[in-house]
């Protein structure tokens, strides 16, 4: 506690003005640039009289697209904030030899790569994969909405409250240096007194309890609410990998909440959980913290590897190679992810029997994979294959993710483990499966779905440029760390003494600048699109779909279909458009539909509060924000009213107007 | 490729559309029992925790010194007494008996309010004898798991009173009903996990 009169300590905590990193340059002028932005953003808002229109249509919506969509918009603001700290990173390693210490010194150095970590899985990757969850997945099953709208707006205010106390620990006090998993000892009270792993483990409490329910939301959603004759084998693919990525969710999450509870036993109440000291085992939170982590990133992964399924059979004008095996792929996937995570410390000593136990089943996963790669390359064989830039993205991931697989069994192999071990070369493989994988995909995915979202198509020539930019940028920055990572070179230093290695650090540096043009290409994209909005304009259907959401209007109406589709195939789309259907424009139904609620953000609001209050030990405010939490949450339950019904006449003014215009129908790619 | 031509009907006309509007199942009780699922996880973590720390007792107490099993006994047996009688209050709902469901839900209630007691009960006594969670990584396995499980019977408690209100106010509506059910799985369910802590952490921990 800071040296000041009692009464303080009681109002503020730890909380104090030397808290505020003034002698950072670094940092405080982040802040000035991050404040004008935020003021200018705000400015805009108010100016144009634009805050009516967000509080109505967006922040208490409970529509999942809107939510898919505000997710998307969360992820691309936290995936720059992850990127500028990757560049620092490149710019300090690529200077730092000898007796240049570079501009960073290590205690700023340990908190931005553990913040570049935590922010691209938590808050980049998984923003995005709940993005697109959300989006499309009720469209493909042919669903009015999830199963339950209310909690899927709480899941993303509680993933937004997440993102709060992560970026206000830039500027109020300092950020964790235990690494993305916070791996004690040094993520105890003893070795990191500060904030920092406090930041840390409220801000992944409460946006993993967001990802959590949204697991639970999604499996009840495939499983209760699939249009009639949608059977499990009739799945479109991406809502497969949605089930199964959800299922995952559910069964890993919890533990990741355990785990960082019995953390903050320690750090809070004393206890001796991963101690050094009376009876604690560090190697329990590794343990238990890689049976989290593990699965986590095959939850990132699935829902790409369905988003690539339907971007390749749409643009192979083929249905997909193999379906069958997909889905069974997939399951087991799922499963095996679940018996591998030992892999990630065979350095422990568990001795050779468990070791080569983990070693298997991590070389087993290889297989369902390869199977996948196999469908996707038959799906293109023999297939009329436009080349487009989500294909182009697609066939970014089979290069780059392949070579991505090939290393990680090359890390499965135990012995070898034990030189790369924290090496580079982990650290280039991971960024070679997450980046060649997920962020690939994520591309593809917004040059995909774009169209259907917001009613225009983005545009090809800054998508391609982004593209190359994205694709040459990721080997020039990774290839050298494979190569230093056989040199033995380990991760996470911020200064080297032997000058012969700095020639591939400079060469990296050079390829996060190839990934950071690949990145401002995707705002240019995004930009001009915008400005070029009417002649990209595009109708329902401009790639030749074959699932359900391309048989609605793009944007889909609030209710997405007015008359909720019958299945009878595979590609339920393509088979409509096989047999001649024509879209009805009469005979509508009133349609129920659930009304906007603010509960969700109020909740995650007081929820950020409250782990701000316990961030910096202000417990009166925290007990109070935590009272304040469940008495608005019983409150909530009081409110039986929460549903309400479009009459047929509304539903036939968007059926007949608006974003069936048909001056776009039939543009196609 | 103009992709919205319609292409030649070869094939027999198909239905594609439902015409009435469907009532679709609710999928609350699924998802409460997923939730369910996912707390036994939680539950599953603290109990692996138990299983490889409950030994290390850093030169202070172990189980055999600190737990009061004939306690244990009054405090399981009013756990599964209240899971009965809330059998008792579905029972009752199901035959549309306010007033009797009520009386059981309150009963109920008391019985896991007892147990609650006598948990801090136990607790205050092991802290006031120095075996507190900071002692060592076996009280801090023992104090964080069963601590948990009582904190959650707390919040059923709560939960049921707030049902017992709503129930009181609105009658026994659909809402009203499904709601009831979740909390009878959640009532169980700890029911569940306390068997578990009972056998495991109690008796097996005085054993080894």
């Amino acid at each position: 506690m800071p040296d000041r009169p009692a009464i303080w300590n009681f109002l503020l905590g730890r909380l104090s003005l030397s808290s505020l990193p003034l002698d950072n340059t670094i940092v405080v002028w982040t802040f000035v640039a991050v404040a004008l932005g935020g003021a200018a953003v705000v400015g805009a808002i108010t100016y144009h009289r634009q805050w009516g229109y967000l509080w109505n249509e967006w922040f208490t919506s409970v529509d999942h697209k809107k939510l898919g969509v505000m997710y998307m918009v969360l992820a691309t603001v936290m995936l720059f904030r992850g990127f500028a700290d990757a560049m620092l990173m490149r710019s300090q390693q690529a200077i730092a030899f000898g007796s240049n210490l570079g501009y960073l010194p290590p205690h700023h150095y340990d908190q931005i790569f553990t913040a570049h970590g935590a922010i691209m899985i938590f808050f980049v990757a998984m923003a995005y994969i709940a993005g697109f969850m959300n989006f499309v997945m009720p469209l493909q099953i042919g669903a009015r909405d999830v199963a339950f709208p209310f909690l899927n707006n709480f899941s993303f205010w509680l993933t937004v409250a997440g993102v709060v106390l992560f970026m206000a620990s830039l500027f109020i006090g300092d950020f964790s240096h235990a690494g993305w998993l916070g791996m004690p000892p040094v993520s105890e009270l003893r070795q990191s007194p500060g904030p920092g792993v406090d930041y840390y483990i409220w801000g992944l409490q409460l946006s993993g309890l967001g990802t959590l329910l949204t697991g639970i939301n999604f499996v009840v959603t495939v499983i209760k609410m699939r249009a009639p004759g949608m059977t499990l084998m009739k799945m479109p693919m991406f809502t497969w990998t949605t089930l199964c990525t959800s299922g995952l969710i559910v069964v890993t999450f919890p533990i990741l909440t355990a785990t960082l509870f019995l953390l903050s036993l320690d750090r809070y109440i004393g206890t001796h959980f991963f101690t050094n000291g009376f009876g604690g085992n560090v190697m329990m939170y590794v343990n238990l913290i890689w049976v989290w982590g593990h699965p986590e990133v095959y939850i990132l992964i699935l829902p790409m590897f369905g988003l690539y399924s339907e971007i390749v059979a749409t643009f192979s004008s083929k249905r997909l190679f193999g379906y069958s095996s997909m889905v069974y792929a997939t399951a087991s996937i799922m499963l095996l992810s679940y018996l591998v995570w030992l892999h990630h410390f065979f350095t422990m000593g568990s001795g050779a029997d468990v070791n080569s136990f983990f070693a298997l089943t991590t070389m087993m996963i290889s297989i369902p994979t390869g199977v996948k790669i196999f469908n996707w390359l038959f799906t293109m064989y023999r297939g009329r294959v436009r080349f487009t830039v989500p294909m182009l993205w697609t066939m970014g991931f089979l290069f780059t993710f392949t070579i991505g697989g090939m290393t990680g069994v090359m890390l499965a192999v135990a012995p070898a483990d034990f030189l790369l071990h924290n090496s580079l070369f982990l650290v280039a493989h991971f960024h070679n499966v997450i980046i060649g994988g997920v962020v690939f995909g994520v591309f593809a995915g917004i040059n995909y779905w774009f169209p259907k979202a917001f009613g225009f198509r983005l545009d090809e020539f800054w998508g391609k440029l982004s593209f190359w930019f994205w694709q040459i940028g990721f080997w020039v920055a990774f290839g050298p760390l494979y190569v230093l990572g056989l040199m033995g070179v380990t991760r996470r230093l911020s200064h080297f003494t032997d000058p012969s290695l700095q020639i591939w650090f400079i060469v990296a540096a050079f390829g996060a600048f190839l990934i950071l043009l690949g990145i401002l290409s995707f705002v240019m994209q995004i930009v001009v699109s915008i400005r070029r909005r009417d002649e990209l304009a595009v109708g329902n259907d401009p790639w030749g779909g074959r699932t359900l959401e391309w048989s609605t209007s793009s944007p889909p109406p609030p209710y997405n279909f007015a008359f909720i589709p019958r299945v009878h195939e595979r590609d339920a789309w393509t088979d409509m458009k096989k047999h001649g259907y024509q879209r009805p424009l009469e005979g509508f139904n009133a349609i129920h539909m659930p009304k906007n609620t603010a509960a969700g953000m109020l909740l995650a609001g007081l929820g950020t509060v409250f782990g701000f209050a316990m961030v910096w030990y202000i417990w009166w405010l925290a007990v109070l924000s935590f009272v304040a939490l469940l008495a608005a949450a019983i409150t909530h339950t009081f409110n039986y009213d929460r549903d309400g019904h479009l009459d047929a006449e509304e539903v036939a003014r968007f059926e007949h107007t608006g974003n069936w215009a048909p001056k776009a129908q039939g543009t196609t790619a | 490729m103009n992709t919205t031509v319609v292409a030649p009907a070869h094939a027999e006309p198909r239905d594609f559309l439902c015409r009435e509007e469907a009532h679709p199942h609710s999928g609350t009780l699924l998802g409460f029992w997923l939730y369910l699922m996912s707390d036994c996880f939680i539950f599953a973590a603290l109990f692996a925790c138990n299983a490889v720390l409950g030994t290390n007792v850093a030169g202070g107490p172990s189980a055999r010194d600190v737990f009061d099993l004939p306690g244990l006994a009054v405090n399981t047996a009013l756990l599964l007494f209240s899971s009965v009688t809330f059998g008792f209050a579905m029972l009752e709902m199901a035959r549309r008996h306010k007033r009797a469901m009520l009386g059981w839900l309150a009963v109920s209630g008391m019985l896991a309010a007892a147990f609650v007691g006598l948990e801090i009960h136990e607790f205050a006594t092991m802290i006031a004898e120095g075996a507190g969670p900071g002692r060592s990584a076996f009280l801090s396995s023992f104090f964080t798991l069963v601590g948990t499980h009582g904190l959650h019977v707390t919040v059923g408690i709560i939960w049921l009173i707030v049902l017992m209100v709503q129930m009181g106010k609105h009658g026994l509506t659909e809402a009203n009903r499904r709601r009831l059910m979740c909390l009878s799985m959640f009532w169980h369910f700890l029911d569940l996990v306390w068997v578990g802590v009972f056998s495991y952490v109690y008796l097996v921990g005085v054993l080894r």
